[in-house]
């Protein structure tokens, strides 16, 4: 008979555990932290900053609200997630898409649970997205601000970690035949605010989103009456009513790249227009090839 | 060099009043001379101490007279109205605030004896919009000029003290643009809006709420008039605070309007002479405002003693709780011993059923307390 062995089935467990609910905390205690957490909030016992950022509703209701889209739904699965620093500020730059951007709630989850140092993504979001009632105060609440230069380099120089989406609504609003072919990346702002704080850009790529809300057509009276950049139309979507907001449930990849410093240029650099210019190319480039290289190693749609 | 004669301008309100007094107690300065149109309050009065009194309209030529005969050398201009309910309409509102303040710096061109002005400004003259960055800092401008109300009057000022100090470079200007004042002593929009026992807010939106206490603002005040700074300097307690947080930690009832309604609910409550619901107050309960304070720190060298949320919890003396927050406290924690015993008694009889071992559940609330 050969010998027994015991092969611990968590090796590296040392006692870490991840911010997540884990299973094996008993009902009563997730009970108890319930009503602490609801004392906390009727009370006003919690801690907001200048951004309007509350990490407290953070991570007791919109990130367990997002996990199960992200882990049962999407599958999403994190690649290079070292490429990220563990700390001091860095930009991460990403494409956009989806008709509704789930793709940066997506990537706010896999920053924080698969990353060692569970990184809080602050993202850049549109004017848009903060002159809507509850959408607005929830984006504050959730670490997003206003896409500006001067909020970016505040980040920044207080070591966040900033997502922005240069693509803006010409990456979330682009018909579904145009999937994967990344748009013009804005004035490259991005990049003044990463050489002016000397702070490294991490290209990333996210692979599933585009699939979420295949957009087939676009209102466009029905959005300029809405105010809206466009009013997609999707298979399911105005058809079948609210079974349309469901989004399909598309396999997602999110990669990392290996980051691109910025720090040598000095902040001078960021005056010289044909650096930025090259610079947001060379950032567009790379996520452009990780996004083919992703597609390639993604064997189909929606497994 | 300390001031010899300070002219304070409204000297009436609270705030006015505080600096007169505090700068009377001051051997240094010779003479203190409050004007406003109102005559203090009997119990103000006291406080004044050697503070010479004179009631005169800064809207009247008058006030040159004063300046000169007394040969005042640092003027402090507080008196600049931020709700019409206080000067009987936003016409006389605007008027105070605007010709008043032209006038005073007519005035002060005139009298050579003028080294230093000192003007009461606002934080409001950066407006309040969805497209503002988050903080404003002195070198940023307003991403949506405000089209009327304190907050115009308040750019207008400016512009007209910008003006002032291009004609007359020999005289120090010193612009400190405040952030909403709170304490138990002073009365403003915001304490009189968080007084009320229901607050209306308007449905989904939150704004961020930068404080100053009281005795900070005087403080600041003080430096100003007596010290060198030049220049314009943001004034604002440390940290902010979300509206929903502030009226939660007052023990105060929220009620979410819907942004139209709110409106019409301000002209009403209004009539009876409450809270001010007017359309530049309302865009600042929305989005808010925070200013950083760089510059008052290093440059101005003043840091604040209270903070945001200190300064609240100061206020919070004066006005009792309609939900107090031990009652909250005292209600969830007996709800977690019931749940905490209702655990063990589970897992008491999930160990006897199954057999099975299971840790005792820990304290209830170990688990949240993590991220405080």
């Amino acid at each position: 008979m050969p010998e027994a062995r015991v092969i611990p089935l968590r090796p590296d467990d040392d006692g870490q555990q991840h911010v997540p609910q884990t299973p094996d905390a008993s009902w009563d205690e997730q009970v108890a932290g319930g009503l602490d957490f609801l004392r906390r909030r009727l009370t006003g016992e919690y801690e907001t900053d200048e951004f309007g950022f509350d990490t407290d509703l953070t991570d007791h209701v919109l990130l367990p609200v997002l996990r199960p889209l992200f882990s049962r739904w999407f599958r999403v699965e994190t690649h290079g997630v070292e490429n990220v620093p563990t700390e001091g500020g860095a930009l991460v730059v990403a494409n956009h898409s989806g008709t509704v951007p789930v793709d940066a709630l997506m990537t706010t989850v896999a920053l924080h649970d698969d990353h060692p140092a569970q990184r809080r993504f602050r993202l850049l979001g549109a004017d848009l997205v903060f002159d809507l009632p509850v959408v607005g105060s929830l984006a504050r609440k959730f670490g997003a601000t206003l896409a500006c230069s001067e909020d970016a380099e505040r980040l920044l120089c207080a070591d966040e970690l900033v997502g922005v989406f240069p693509e803006g609504f010409k990456g979330v609003g682009k018909p579904f035949r145009e999937r994967y072919t990344l748009q013009r990346f804005g004035r490259g702002g991005f990049v003044t605010a990463a050489l002016r704080t000397g702070k490294p850009i991490v290209p990333c790529a996210i692979v599933g989103a585009e699939e979420i809300y295949p957009m087939i057509g676009n209102a466009k009276t029905l959005a300029r009456l809405l105010g809206l950049p466009y009013f997609p139309v999707t298979p399911t979507f105005p058809a079948l009513g609210p079974l349309g907001l469901v989004p399909l449930p598309s396999k997602w990849l999110i990669a990392f790249g290996e980051p691109i410093e910025t720090a040598h240029y000095g902040p001078a650099a960021a005056e010289d227009p044909m650096l930025v210019f090259n610079l947001t190319d060379q950032v567009r480039e790379t996520i452009q090839q990780s996004i083919y290289r992703l597609l390639l190693q993604r064997t189909s749609v929606f497994s | 060099m300390p001031p010899a004669v300070v002219l304070v301008t409204g000297v009436s309100r609270w705030l006015g009043g505080a600096l007169a007094a505090e700068l009377a107690r001051d051997p240094a300065i010779d003479r203190v001379i409050g004007v406003d149109t109102v005559p203090p309050s009997a119990e103000l009065l006291r406080r004044l101490g050697r503070t010479e009194f004179v009631r005169a309209d800064i809207r009247n030529p008058m006030i040159g007279k004063v300046i000169s005969t007394a040969a005042v050398d640092t003027v402090v201009h507080m008196n600049i109205s931020s709700t019409p309910a206080g000067s009987g309409g936003r016409g006389p509102m605007k008027e105070l605030n605007v010709i008043g303040t032209m006038q005073l710096l007519a005035a002060c061109q005139r009298a050579p004896s003028v080294r230093r002005l000192v003007l009461k400004s606002t934080s409001a003259v950066y407006g309040a919009s969805s497209r503002d960055p988050a903080v404003f800092t002195e070198a940023m401008q307003a991403r949506r000029v405000p089209s009327g109300g304190f907050a115009k009057d308040s750019l207008d000022i400016e512009g007209y003290v910008r003006s002032f100090s291009r004609r007359r470079p020999d005289v120090g200007v010193a612009v400190l643009r405040f952030t909403n004042f709170i304490g138990p002593r002073i009365d403003s929009v915001l304490t009189g809006f968080l007084r009320m026992p229901v607050v209306p807010t308007a449905l989904g939106y939150d704004a961020r709420v930068q404080l100053l206490h009281e005795d900070d603002a005087l403080g600041v005040l003080a430096r100003a008039t007596t010290g060198d700074f030049a220049g314009t300097v943001n004034v604002g307690g440390e940290g902010t605070l979300l509206l929903s947080q502030v009226i939660r930690r007052l023990g105060r009832l929220q009620l979410p309007v819907p942004s139209p309604a709110l409106g019409s609910l301000g002209r009403f409550t209004r009539r009876f002479g409450f809270v001010d619901y007017s359309p530049e107050q309302m865009r600042f309960l929305n989005f808010g405002r925070v200013v950083d304070t760089t510059v008052l720190r290093t440059e101005f060298g003043y840091t604040p003693r209270y903070t945001t949320a200190e300064a609240l919890s100061d206020y919070a003396h004066t006005a009792p709780p309609v939900v107090p927050p031990e009652l909250v406290g005292d209600v969830t924690t007996r709800a977690q011993q019931l749940v905490a015993r209702a655990g063990s008694v589970a897992s008491s009889v999930g160990t006897t059923v199954h057999g099975r071992l299971r840790p005792a559940p820990a304290s209830p609330g170990l688990r949240a307390v993590r991220d405080a």
